[in-house]
Parts: C-alpha cells; structure tokens; sequence
C-alpha cells in the first residue's frame, strides 16, 4: 500500500449530507473484476448528463478542482453500500483526503486500506474548511497525518483523531494480511481451543 | 462474579483471538459468506501473494446480484461483464475449494437468505461478508457485518478481521403490533427515529415484546435494515424461535453436537444489568403501516402522512430534501396515498423470504393487479420459491398479474436485468431508496410486502389496512 505522510493540495467542497456509495459509484461500475480504472465514473450520476457529457456545475467538472486531492465533505459520508469499489474510485481520482462530520462505518474502514485518510472534525471547523475549499484552486489545504492536523489557506490549524494503528499502517504503507500473518500462532491457538469448546462451528 | 455483559459483549469475547496493546483486536470469523461482485479482486489479491483460502469449509459463496431473474438463465447470462463476474466466482469457488452454490442449483439464492436457510447461520458466531446487509444474520444472535473487499481478502488468508469494539445500543419496541404492521415497518420507523447516522459507531440490538413475537423471517427483516441506521451489526437474542429454525437444516449441529451448541445458545442473552451506551424505545403500537418517500431511508412516514417540505426540516438536511422530492418528482403536501406507481417489486434480502411471500399472497387473493402496472416477485432463494409454489402462493401471484421469477437480488439493485427506467416510480420490499440504486432515474417508494400487494391492486401507495 501507498504511504500516506502529508499532503498539500486543492480541496473540493462537497456539501451534500448522506452521499452514498451509490452516488460515488453507481452499481452499473461493479462489474469489474479489477481494483483499478474506476476514477472518470467516480459521482457518475452527478458528473455526466444522460448522453455522458460532463455537467459543468459540478464540483469536480469545475476547472478550479479537477485536480482536487482532498475532499471535503457533507455529513454521514459514504454511507450505504460496502463497495470498496467507492474508495477506488476516490483513489484513482486522485482524491487522497476526505474531511467531514462523519462517515460510515464500512467506508471509513475501506479508506485506510487503500490508504485514503478521512478525517473527522466537529462540524464548526468543517463548515471553515468547506468556505476555504470553496475558494477555488488557490486555496490549497495542508493534512499532516504525522502531527494530525488540517491546516486551512489562512493557516488556521486544527488537530484531528486518528487510531494509533491505523496511523501507523498509513504512515508506513503497511499491508494488514502480512501483519496478521504474523500473528498465526495466535489464530492457531484459538482454533485449537474452539475446536474443543464449540466443535459445531 | 464477572461484570454483567450485553449479547454483543458475550460474542466478542468468545472470539478474540488476539488482543494489542491499543485494544485493535484479531476477531476469529466463524462464517465468511461471498458473492460475486465484492470478491474477484480479494481473490486475485490472494493469488498474486501466493496465500491460500485458511478455512475454506467455514467460507461459502453464490452469486446473487448479477444473476438474471428470468427462466431463460439456464442458458448463460447474456451481459458479458456479469457473466465474467459469475464465472470468475465459479473458477474461484473451485480454485478454492469453498463451499458453493452455483446459478442453477436450487439452493442458490441471495446470500443472506441462502445462509440461514442452510443452517450456515448459527447464534453466537462471527459471520462476515463483502456487503453491507450481512447484518440480516443478527437475527439469530450472531455478531454478523459487512466488510469491504480488502478486508474479504484478509479474511480468506487468516480468517480474523482486525476490529476495534463497538459501542452498545439498545434498541427495545414494547407492547404489541396493530393489525398490518409488519417487520418492515419496524425496521424503518426505527431508522426514522433516529436518522441514518444514528446507529454510527454502534451495535444494535433489538428486543422488547413486539420483536419476541415476530417470527425468524420477520426479525431478519428488522436486522436486515440495522445498516441503513448506520450501526455496524444488529442483533436479536437467540430463543426457542431461533432454536427450532435451525434444527434439521443441512449444516446445523445435530445429535451431542446440537445439545451443546443449545446449552452455549441459551447463555447468549444481555444480562439485566448489562451497561449500554445508548437506548431507544419505541411503542409498538405507534408504529404504522410506513413508506419512504425520499432518497434516503430516514426519509419514512405513516403512510397516513403528507409529502414534506424542505422547510420542515434543518440544516444540511433542507437542501437534501429538496434534492431528493425534486429527483422522486414529488410536491409537498401530497398525500403519500395518492402517489401513483407503475412497478412493484417484492423480493430481496429484506423481504424475499417464505413469511414475506405468505403475507403479499393474503392480500392479493382473488384480486388482479391495476391495470398497466408491472409487478414482479422475486423469490430470494430457489427453496422459498419451491415452497412458495408447493403452498400455491406463486398461483395467486401469478392469477393477480404479477410476474413469478427465478432467485437473484434482481430490482433490488441495478445489475442485472431488472431494472426501473429514468422516471419510473416503484413500490419496492428492498432496503435503500437511493438515487438511481433501481435504475438511473428510478424512483424506489420503500415499504412491506403487504404495502407493496397493496399498492399493486390500486395503483398507487395505498394503506394496506383498507384492504384487509
Ligand atoms: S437483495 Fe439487495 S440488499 Fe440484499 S444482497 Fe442483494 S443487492 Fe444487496
């Protein structure tokens, strides 16, 4: 997996509440068998007309953001399906960051697998990044995952939370199956023991 | 004396199998359950690493959403990118060696319905699954969620997920249901009480009289729905109910095995004083018959109720609504009685099962359908479909006007065939009500059985109890 350490760049403002996955990547892109090539459908039903011709009121049809890397965005974010295919496509747009009130639970974890940060912060200091992030291109907000911080165009700084593990496989790209792998005397261990407690399972 | 503990305190920690420092546990996975959109890449993931499939007798796979609904399956799917999907899970199944249920055995159906039914599910495992209904297993008093595609590839090569704990919410429904209220409308009068973040960093469960009384079919509708309020997993205590729905199927324990299994399964209760960090209760008898009338799942009333305006509400939430009636082409103020469809679908994860089918049937008896309306049951599984049809449920449908389809998530989700054209308005049994989730530009009217045969017959959402 990527490392993700820190991050300057354009934001987009995504004010809607309760984006679901379905919004970020209608089903008719589930199709794939592959992790990769899902960026030009990522919001589809929001960002193409019915003959598949960009809308330009769009946020990220919009000159200003189409090489946004941090989104931020409306409550309850990512709700819905468990497709992980929401934040390959957020991936593979470019999108490295989303900061909001809140997210859903599935999508929140599928993020940190495919090293995508998102970042809760109480809903003042959302609404200042949102106004920033609304500024355009020459708005750029900085994400320090290392210092935990949101750092707005006008160098207003806000620490976010992370958990502790999570951060560190962010910080150094580290692949979760190989450090549960580690961990098989463990799971063997358990095995053996249920094995013996509840053999129905 | 141990501290007391809720059911989901008692699952957890009959299944860490390893704890760090920061409390980031290896939870063990008892059944891990896939289909075939959320796992070609978590099995190709595993070949490019060289790992195997740990326990592969405890993972079982059938395809279900892309699977087209029509008699005409037995020769192919026609749709090339679904029917790689399928057959990738076909290849992967015997790659493998999992547990499968192919497109054209009479076991296959949707997975959620296909797990309890062959007694995959049992009280007190860990069952996970790539899609987010998984929750629908709670209803035995299993700890049973969703998980994204990485995390399914990291279940196949060590059968645990990392997971940190939940919170504890209590959601409790006391006295007893009116007359034509049904399991649905709980499920969804509970996301309207409490938003779909309420249940965020939460697993529910549901108790309270109303959900002892409701049958196996109808407590994994309610669980089904846990995840459209946000929580992570719902639940419901095991019981006399639960005990006998798994007697007798094919992969529940049978003989000494059972008997043990039933002494654990009765310990598996919240204890009185168990601690919960959030509780809700609900009176049973001020639930109505409900349907939703925007795009999202909170968006539910009484089916008594007006349309909304954007007004009525705060925050973010004005411009949402407005969004959604102008998407759902609808006005404030209309009665939600007089909005016209023009497709019913019964089927899903949600409302696919034998109780469902029995109680859409009841109201559709010796009635035909409005005219110019398309309607559609979709068994969830070819076994309730078989014995849908050995009770003569499927000739009722059939003589009503409604189409008598094969198994698969069909109109639920806009994969396969089944699908809402931009602008059709859809009385549906399934469970989000999203923009496009029928078809771009569909419109999905979320409702029970009993509501949906109802609407069928007038031609527009119609209070089930003036037909009863
Ligand atoms: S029936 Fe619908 S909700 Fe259930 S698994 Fe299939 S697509 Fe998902």
């Amino acid at each position: 997996m990527e490392k993700f350490e820190k991050l300057t760049g354009v934001a987009a403002p995504l004010p809607l509440i309760n984006v679901d996955t379905d919004m970020i990547i209608p089903k008719q892109f589930l199709k794939t068998i592959k992790r990769s090539g899902l960026g030009v459908n990522l919001f589809d039903e929001m960002r193409y007309d019915d003959n598949g011709n960009e809308k330009p009121d769009f946020v990220l049809n919009k000159p200003a953001y189409r090489e946004a890397e941090i989104l931020v965005a409306g409550d309850n974010f990512g709700c819905g399906s468990s497709r992980e295919h929401a934040p390959w496509a957020i991936k593979d747009f470019g999108i490295k960051a989303i900061i909001s009130t809140s997210f859903a639970d599935i999508f929140f974890n599928n993020c940190f697998k495919n090293g995508i940060l998102p970042i809760v912060l109480p809903k003042a200091q959302v609404d200042v990044l949102m106004k920033d992030a609304e500024k355009g291109a020459n708005a750029r907000i900085t994400v320090d995952l290392e210092a935990q911080t949101v750092t707005s165009s006008d160098g207003e700084v806000f620490q976010f939370e992370v958990d502790p593990f999570r951060k560190h496989c962010l910080l150094n790209g580290l692949d979760d199956i190989g450090l549960t792998l580690e961990k098989a005397p463990a799971i063997q261990a358990f095995e053996t023991r249920m094995t013996a407690e509840r053999p129905w399972v | 004396m141990t501290a007391p503990k809720t059911l989901y305190d008692k699952i957890w920690d009959a299944h860490v199998a390893h704890e760090a420092e920061d409390g980031t546990c290896l939870l063990y996975i008892d059944r891990h359950l896939v289909h075939e959109v959320t796992s070609p890449q978590a099995f190709e993931g595993l070949r490019m690493a060289g790992r195997s499939v740990h326990a592969p007798e405890k993972t079982i796979a059938v395809p279900d959403h892309n699977v087209p609904t029509t008699p005409d399956r037995v020769n192919g799917i026609t749709n090339e990118e679904s029917r790689i999907q399928v057959e990738a899970l076909d290849q992967n199944a015997k790659d493998f060696g999992i547990n499968y249920y192919p497109v054209n055995d009479i076991r296959q159906g949707i997975v959620h319905i296909v797990g309890p039914e062959q007694g995959w599910t049992l009280p007190g495992m860990t069952v996970v699954c790539g899609d987010s209904h998984t929750a629908t297993h709670g209803a035995f008093g299993s700890l049973a969620h969703g998980i994204g595609t990485s995390e399914v590839e990291h279940v196949l090569a060590t059968q645990t997920l990392i997971q940190k704990k939940s919170k504890n919410m209590k959601v409790e429904i006391t006295g007893k249901l009116r007359p034509g209220v049904t399991a649905k409308d709980i499920t969804l009068s509970v996301i309207g009480a409490t938003g779909t973040a309420g249940g965020t960093g939460y697993v529910i469960e549901y108790c309270g009289e109303a959900i002892r009384d409701l049958s196996m079919e109808g407590r994994m509708t309610v669980c089904n729905m846990a995840i459209e309020g946000g929580a992570r997993a719902g639940l419901i205590a095991p019981d006399e109910k639960t005990f006998e729905y798994i007697k007798g199927r094919p992969h529940a324990p049978k003989g000494a095995e059972l008997e043990a299994a039933l002494a654990w399964w009765k310990t598996l209760y919240s204890d009185a004083d168990a601690h919960w960090d959030k509780v809700i209760t609900l009176k049973a008898e001020d639930i109505a018959p409900v349907v939703t009338w925007g795009t999202s799942p909170e968006d539910v009333l009484p089916i008594t109720g007006k349309v909304p305006a954007p007004e009525d509400f705060e925050g973010g939430k004005v411009e949402a609504v407005r969004r959604s009636l102008d998407y759902m082409g609808l006005k404030p103020g209309t009665p939600l009685n007089e909005i016209a469809i023009d497709t019913v679908f019964i089927g899903s994860c949600t409302n696919g099962r034998i109780e469902d089918l029995r109680a859409a049937a009841e109201i559709l008896k010796g009635k035909k359908i409005k005219d110019g309306i398309r309607a559609m049951v979709v068994p969830g599984s070819g076994l309730v479909r078989a014995q849908a049809e050995e009770e003569g449920l499927a000739d009722i449908f059939i003589e009503a006007g409604f189409e008598w389809r094969l198994a698969g998530c069909s109109m639920c989700l806009a994969m396969n065939p089944d699908q809402l054209s931009p602008g059709e308005r859809c009385a549906a049994t399934s469970n989000r009500n999203f923009e496009g989730r029928q078809g771009r530009g569909g419109r999905t009217h979320l409702l029970s059985p009993a509501m949906a045969a109802a609407a069928a017959v007038t031609g527009h959402l119609t209070d089930v109890r003036e037909l009863m």
